[in-house]
């Protein structure tokens, strides 16, 4: 399919300051349709930040292919933007040059300049341009480096606990955000996230994933119209079945996890 | 801090013109020509409270509040005055404190007129000696910082030769320089260049080696090349080290400065206090002294205002 991100087998090993390898993923297969969000969640250990590190082409696989509309991921590029969950804006840069740096780089500012204006608007940090990062709030900064991966037009964003470090309300204030983003721009999302009300209210695919072996436990479609409301009775039955299935792993192989 | 009389520099300076005109001096000391000294407390006096009531002015207008009140230097500056006061009653007045060592305050300043012609030449030659050795030391400090912070095989083959050559006292140096170069004005910018290779090299290496990983993917992400990553994250990420570096190698650079400056030169401010000490004439010593503090205080300066320019970014963050 165009547009399209494949996991082909895909598998990775570290090897620790010990000499000791360590499975971070054991053979993955999972398939992507464009235009879709998809939230990777599980226990720590499970893999889900490995994964997208790997499709953002920061790791290499060990084993298998990761593919983007056929194409094989060697690298990263500005075709997959990247957010943490730690902003990591350039304390050097004021927000306006934070988000332009992608422009920049790629000799596209000079072209392109309105489109700065516009994201920093999309992301509601109109009238704070010239501010720096260290006198914004931690909600504000993750907004702006949002904006940063966005303004290169990436066919998928890819989302690494973006929210993990925002308090409950501004947490559910950014997730309406990235729907309304993700409507607007029409891209692809993959998110990791250890919240399961995070991934049932955005998702369209929920892959639940269990440690040792890090690997796919099973892969759950919400077919919940947009925007969803976090007491349909739908909602709570995909949430509790979630919970269910990582329980239930966490017990049988006695792993800790943290939801 | 308590309201500070505005008057007292004028009263500190009145007094110590008074004292200078009206108390005669001892026939131990040389006369002088003017009463330098004097001259000198109404120039000062005067640029003081000019400056003191501009700036007051100033800060009423924009209506900013002021970092300090109005005439919060006027106890500095009478204090220093009176010490003045006091080294010449202590020098010329009563030759109380050896004569030939502490000449007259009268004497001092004097030179500074009377020798202008000779001391602008050193400075002039000074001030290019050290903007030979101080550029090329950073250029290659900085270079040999990057590569060693970014290239593993920089850092396998440059790294040790900075670790062993750098301690070296840039001084120890000279016997080897005087053979390896032709000009003795070469050896002594090399003897700058290597004081500030030095640090400058190793703060800028382990500035970069120290910004956090995740800068450079995110840069990857958005399209970064390796030059990008190299002057767009890296060097921008290691400024506050950089610039420490820098500012140790300058401190530095000052007493490579006057160390270069006593081997076969013919001009410089450290030759000329040199030269005035072998010549036991010492007002021109201290007056060589006094340009040689201006001269640094006025470079630190520069170097400060260039530092709050480009980081900026770090007020509120970081303060040194």
């Amino acid at each position: 399919m165009v547009g399209s991100i494949k996991f082909d087998g895909v598998k990775k090993d570290f090897l620790t300051m010990e000499g000791e390898t360590v499975n971070a993923l054991s053979g993955v297969d999972l398939e992507i349709e464009k235009g879709s969000f998809v939230c990777l969640i599980g226990p720590s250990g499970c893999g889900k930040s490995t994964m997208l590190r790997l499709l953002a082409g920061l790791d290499t696989p060990t084993e298998g292919t990761i593919y983007i509309d056929d194409k094989k991921v060697t690298r990263p590029d500005y075709d997959r933007g990247l957010v943490f969950q730690d902003p990591n804006l350039f304390p050097w840069l004021n927000i306006y040059d934070n988000i332009a740096f992608g422009l920049k780089v790629r000799k596209l500012f000079k072209d392109r300049k309105n489109d700065v204006g516009e994201f920093i608007e999309l992301v509601g940090l109109k009238g704070f341009e010239n501010s720096f990062p260290h006198q914004l709030s931690g909600g504000m900064c993750q907004r702006a480096s949002l904006a940063r991966a966005l303004i290169g037009h990436p066919q998928a964003l890819l989302l690494d606990e973006p929210l993990g470090a925002l308090d409950a309300f501004t947490r559910m204030n950014m997730q309406d955000e990235l729907l309304r983003i993700k409507k607007e721009k029409e891209m692809t999302m993959i998110m990791v996230t250890h919240d399961v009300d995070e991934a049932v209210y955005l998702a369209d695919k929920i892959v639940v994933m269990t440690p040792r072996p890090a690997k796919i436990e099973q892969i759950i479609d919400v077919r919940l119209s947009q925007p969803r409301d976090r007491n349909n009775a739908e909602f709570i039955r995909l949430r509790s079945k979630i919970l269910q299935i990582l329980d239930f792993a966490g017990k049988e192989k006695e792993v800790e996890y943290s939801i | 801090m308590k309201k500070i009389n505005a008057f007292l520099p004028l009263i500190s300076s009145a007094a110590a013109v008074i004292v200078a005109f009206a108390v005669k001096d001892s026939p131990l000391h040389q006369k002088s020509a003017h009463p330098y000294f004097a001259y000198l407390l109404i120039i000062i006096t005067a640029v003081y409270y000019i400056g003191a009531i501009i700036s007051a002015n100033r800060v009423k207008k924009q209506k900013k509040k002021a970092e300090h009140p109005p005439f919060y230097r006027a106890l500095f500056v009478a204090g220093v005055v009176l010490f003045f006061n006091i080294l010449n009653i202590l020098t010329v007045k009563t030759a109380l404190l050896p004569v030939l060592y502490f000449p007259s305050l009268d004497r001092v300043f004097g030179t500074l007129v009377e020798d202008r012609e000779l001391i602008l030449k050193c400075i002039g030659f000074s001030m290019g000696l050290l903007a030979k050795g101080v550029i090329g030391g950073l250029v290659i400090g900085f270079f040999m910082g990057i590569a060693v912070g970014f290239s593993k095989t920089a850092e396998y083959w440059i790294n040790p030769i900075i670790r062993i050559l750098g301690p070296i006292p840039s001084t120890a140096w000279i016997p080897i320089l005087l053979v390896v170069f032709t000009k003795a004005s070469s050896a002594s910018a090399f003897i700058i260049g290597i004081s500030v290779w030095f640090p400058t090299a190793v703060l800028t290496s382990s500035g970069i080696s120290n910004v956090k990983n995740s800068y450079f993917e995110v840069s990857s992400t958005l399209g970064a090349s390796n030059f990008h990553k190299i002057f767009r994250i890296g060097v921008p990420a290691a400024m506050p080290s950089i610039f420490l570096g820098l500012f140790n190698g300058i401190c530095g650079s000052f007493v490579a400065l006057m160390t270069a400056e006593m081997i076969g030169a013919k001009y410089g401010i450290g030759w000329y206090v040199n030269w005035q000490k072998e010549m036991m004439a010492y007002s021109n010593v201290y007056a060589g002294l006094i340009v040689i503090a201006v001269l640094f205080y006025l470079i630190i300066t520069v170097l400060f205002k260039v530092r709050d320019k480009v980081l900026g970014w770090q007020k509120g963050v970081i303060k040194w």
